[in-house]
């Protein structure tokens, strides 16, 4: 994987090709989070965005953390899911209402997440998933946008299963 | 815990000489997430960096500046055998700066054929006036020189020779030994255009595995050309190999560190010349060090 260099911005920045939603896209997403046979189980903190090859900017789509902890007490892990903090998640004091949600049980999760408008190019959906008293994990689904639609997958090997995405205008 | 014994024992400390002992503060994490949140440090001196094998250092000298440039108490600080301890609560989001920060002027003169020693360790013999920074503006002429050997008089950052001394041999310190802790985005560090500094061209919240960063060495302010930066992991008593890294500042004054792994990594640099930075002051001699953090991709 080559080093790209991320400056800070604020999530919600208009990019060249992540700009604000015009004609909504969305995706279909399928995220497997496999069942494990541990004594302590905690349901993973699972962070989704999409970023264009070659842009510093992502745009965050889901955050699935313990949002409604006593205390706020549940951001204080947000930084373990540590490639989507420093990409862009701790350039909000918490993740926004519309793409925050409640962690997810094992099995396989689907979701219809809104990506705004995408101009033709090279992207990236990317699933990261952490676990306290476990693992994290990052998937990566490369795709290229031509106004159509399109589709990727890809496979986790520890805290996540497999990953679909279907994009669609 | 009696304060008198901790102070004492930090003056004791910086008494002491620390050759071949390298100054480290560890920080349990430095990506902080939340309203705010709460970091704990280890402060000592050892041959292996973040190894508590040898001393520890005071805690009198550690200062905790916020994002916004306001200095926070450190809180719990405690002083035990081979490393001391403190808390920080972090209240404001943004980049903290914590540690240590010292100037001061060392050497010698000679003032009708008496010489003078100036700083370095032991303070003024008996008879001598003045405390630390007591000589502002070259007003220092301690009384009761004793006809066996050099009288020795604090040296403070500001200080200069009297009118009339001669073989004059004094050289301008700086020594910083620093750690950023960063809560929710990484905010501007500030610089102080005095002795040698990092600008971070890479900021310390953004060091990657893999990803080379870069940083600015600054001398009074300016980009200092040749200065030879090192970086040395964690955790050497586990591996055979010291491990450092090194990097030499361009025209710029940029170094390049190519990180190998994630850990935490001691980053230092030192400087001297025989340039005067102002009348009565001879040459100039600097450190710097970072306690840096460097993530897994």
């Amino acid at each position: 994987m080559s080093p790209i260099a991320y400056r800070i911005i604020f999530t919600g920045a208009a990019a060249a090709g992540l700009s604000a939603p015009a004609a909504a896209g969305t995706v279909e997403l399928t995220v497997a989070i496999p069942q494990l046979k541990v004594a302590e189980y905690h349901r993973p903190y699972v962070a989704i965005w999409l970023e264009q090859v070659g842009q510093p900017n992502i745009r965050t789509l889901a955050v699935w953390y313990d949002y409604d902890n006593r205390e706020n007490a549940g951001t204080k892990w947000l930084r373990d899911l540590r490639t989507w903090w420093r990409k862009g998640g701790r350039n909000a004091a918490k993740p926004a209402d519309a793409v925050t949600g409640a962690t997810r049980a094992p099995g396989v999760q689907k979701v219809r997440l809104d990506v705004g408008a995408l101009k033709p190019g090279n992207y990236a959906l990317v699933v990261e998933a952490a676990r306290e008293e476990g693992g994290r994990e990052q998937v990566t689904l490369p795709f290229n946008w031509n106004g159509k639609s399109a589709t990727a997958s890809a496979s986790g090997r520890t805290e996540l299963g497999a990953v679909k995405a279907v994009i669609k205008p | 815990m009696n304060r008198k014994i901790l102070l004492a024992a930090a003056a004791f400390l910086i008494a002491a000489p620390l050759q071949a002992h390298n100054v480290w503060i560890k920080p349990s994490t430095t990506t902080v997430a939340g309203e705010s949140g709460w970091v704990t440090f280890d402060v000592a001196a050892s041959t292996d960096v973040y190894n508590a094998d040898h001393r520890p250092m005071g805690l009198n000298m550690i200062k905790a500046i916020a994002p916004d440039g306001s200095e926070a108490r450190i809180e719990n600080g405690s002083t035990g055998q081979l490393r001391s301890t403190f808390d920080l609560h972090l209240t404001q989001q943004g980049t903290w700066r914590i540690g240590t920060e010292s100037a001061g002027v060392t050497g010698s003169y000679k003032l009708d054929g008496q010489e003078y020693r100036v700083g370095g360790r032991g303070g003024p013999p008996p008879g001598a006036q003045g405390g630390p920074g007591a000589a502002p503006g070259g007003a220092a002429r301690p009384s009761g020189p004793t006809p066996s050997g050099p009288v020795v008089v604090p040296g403070g950052a500001d200080f200069s020779p009297p009118e009339g001394a001669t073989d004059v041999k004094l050289t301008l310190t700086s020594n910083r030994n620093f750690v950023f802790v960063t809560l929710g985005m990484p905010s501007e560090i500030r610089l102080s255009g005095s002795g040698l500094e990092l600008e971070p061209v890479t900021h310390p919240a953004d060091l990657i595995a893999g990803e080379p960063a870069t940083f600015r060495f600054l001398v009074d302010g300016k980009p200092a050309a040749g200065i030879e930066v090192e970086a040395t992991p964690d955790g050497r008593r586990f591996r055979d190999e010291q491990g450092t890294i090194t990097a030499t500042t361009d025209a710029n004054g940029e170094a390049s560190l190519d990180w190998p792994a994630a850990g935490l990594y001691w980053v230092h640099a030192s400087f001297s010349d025989e340039t005067s930075p102002r009348p009565g002051i001879t040459g100039r001699r600097f450190q710097y060090t970072a306690n840096v953090e460097v993530m897994a991709p």
